[in-house]
């Protein structure tokens, strides 16, 4: 209906372009599914003989390792760098000094900074430190690629909270800790939340960094997926595909249900 | 002092390897190389180098302005539909991009491959099957497929927040739709275009995976000759030179769009 105030700019063109861009995000990841349930060690669409096998192959426990320590990873990181990123969120906005532009230009860099070179030099201070091929060392590298992903949306979050309300709890007697976890936390809890699970599917979708850092006998499911598709045709990567993009699907619709959900209680209250 | 926890990890896990792997640049040589900017004048010698250089440069910009024509009106027509068509459109952007991107190469893989669905809809029509993997297409269709969403979403946020009243407040003083929108929203969209952009350009130059999957060496980019570099010979001096290059495109194309975006506003500003 608002749409209509906005005639000429060949609405109908946009309208048929958007869909046909939509199709082209959604379609290509789809193809996959019936791929996976390919009888023949080939990609051709759409298959000639159908089988669960490469469902069953997925027990093999290189796959399993993988998503165990993809998983653990991830959790590890999503905890650090939703906490750390907190933090320095906390520091950047409130903080008046000059060096804190500095400082959330440093947390952004990862971004910018072509992630090559950063995997290369992570690489070499790793092997020196011995932590190419462990856990930690995961967990270190992915982290600093997930803090942006936090800092940005708690930053976000606290210049639009209103500090009067903390200092209200203060002189109702609250100490800053109490002030903090009582009042200001819950106020900025969906951007927390929001962070928390961004830099759980960076980890968890990390591929370059996880490249440098891995060893034969410890990797992520990324490194092995990008194995297996590099070197053969192995259909089992298309039943991992089918099964993320089912969990996607999944996780997508959840949250933008819940979103529209408070967005339509918050104009009910309005209205 | 809440910072302090972010400063330290990312000064020994980025600002430190980072540092450490363009400092071979100048302490790390492979014959005939010796010593002093001799990394630097080998790369800029062979005529290979400066060819992916430029190749990288070329694409990442193709690939920016592709997915800047096509999230544009993709943004805009997002901040008009109603809200379910809008939630639609959001989820369509989010499955894409936290299927993650080595899996959204894998699918471009199955569809262009010579069994793939693009030759079957092709060969219905009577063009004869040929392979897609390896060209520049498959890769300029890789990367804006895994860009798109870095484009809309910073769009999005910006173009969200722009108040339509000016354009209508324009379009009753008389100016047509047309004039309206590149006269008073283009403009005010200005700072959300230059977030895309620059996150996508950067980004893509950086890019390692794509087209690596789905190029063929005649498609290479100056992340695999940074890779091959370590991979073949451990010449950490020539990664390192090639490493500093690239970060100085980098910088170098960022701070000239920074200029002129922040011209234009004070160009904007001053009538």
């Amino acid at each position: 209906m608002i749409d209509e105030s906005a005639p000429g700019l060949g609405r109908r063109a946009r309208h048929v372009l958007c869909v046909l861009i939509a199709v082209w995000l959604i379609i290509p990841l789809f193809t996959i599914i019936p791929i996976s349930f390919s009888g023949l060690k080939s990609f051709a669409f759409p298959p000639k003989q159908w089988t669960l096998d490469n469902y069953r192959n997925l027990s093999d426990p290189v796959w399993w390792d993988a998503l165990k320590h993809s998983i653990t990873i991830a959790i590890v990181v999503s905890l650090i760098a939703t906490t750390l990123g907190t933090l320095a969120s906390f520091g950047i906005v409130r903080s008046r000094s000059r060096w804190m532009g500095a400082v959330r230009l440093l947390i952004l860099s990862p971004q910018v900074v072509p992630i090559v070179i950063v995997g290369l030099g992570v690489y070499l201070v790793f092997l020196r430190w011995r932590l190419v091929g462990t856990m930690s060392g995961f967990v270190i590298a992915h982290t600093v690629m997930a803090l942006p992903l936090v800092v940005v949306p708690v930053t976000a979050s606290l210049e639009t909270f209103d500090r009067n309300l903390e200092r209200a709890a203060a002189s109702l007697g609250a100490r800053p800790m109490a002030a903090f976890w009582q009042v200001t936390l819950p106020s900025i809890r969906p951007a927390v939340l929001t962070a928390a699970l961004l830099s759980f599917l960076a980890s968890f979708d990390e591929f370059v960094l996880a490249f440098f850092v891995q060893s034969p006998s410890y990797s992520t499911l990324p490194v092995v997926l990008y194995r297996r598709m590099s070197d053969t045709i192995d259909p089992s990567v298309a039943a991992v595909a089918s099964i993320q993009l089912t969990l996607v699907v999944i996780g997508v619709a959840i949250s933008l249900i819940r979103q529209r959900r408070i967005e339509r209680a918050d104009q009910a209250r309005v209205t | 002092m809440v910072t302090i926890p972010v400063i330290a990890v990312l000064g020994v896990v980025l600002l430190y390897p980072t540092s450490e792997i363009l400092r071979r640049a100048f302490t790390e040589f492979d014959r005939p190389q010796v010593g002093g900017w001799d990394n630097f004048s080998w790369f800029f010698s062979r005529p290979v180098n400066v060819t992916v250089l430029r190749r990288t440069v070329t694409v990442s910009a193709a690939a920016t302005l592709i997915t800047l024509l096509l999230g544009y009106p993709y943004a805009y027509t997002m901040t008009l539909v109603r809200p379910r068509v809008r939630t639609l459109m959001m989820s369509a952007v989010l499955i894409s991009m936290f299927f993650g991107i080595l899996l959204r190469n894998f699918s471009w893989i199955v569809l262009l491959q010579k069994e793939g669905a693009l030759n079957d809809v092709l060969s219905a029509f009577g063009v004869e099957r040929r392979t897609f993997l390896g060209t520049q297409g498959a890769v300029l269709m890789g990367m804006t497929h895994i860009l798109f969403p870095f484009m809309v979403l910073p769009l999005y946020g910006v173009l969200r927040g722009i108040d339509r009243r000016l354009v209508a407040a324009a379009e009753s003083l008389g100016a047509t739709p047309r004039r309206a929108f590149l006269q008073v929203y283009l403009p005010l969209s200005i700072p959300g275009v230059f977030a895309g952009t620059v996150l996508v350009f950067v980004m893509s130059l950086g890019f390692y995976i794509t087209p690596q999957l789905l190029g063929s060496p005649q498609q290479a980019m100056i992340s695999q000759f940074i890779y091959l570099q370590f991979d073949r010979g451990a010449a950490f001096g020539r990664a390192g030179a090639m490493a500093l290059v690239l970060l100085v495109v980098a910088v170098v194309i960022v701070g000239i769009a920074q200029v002129l975006v922040r011209r234009s506003r004070a160009y904007g500003e001053s009538r």
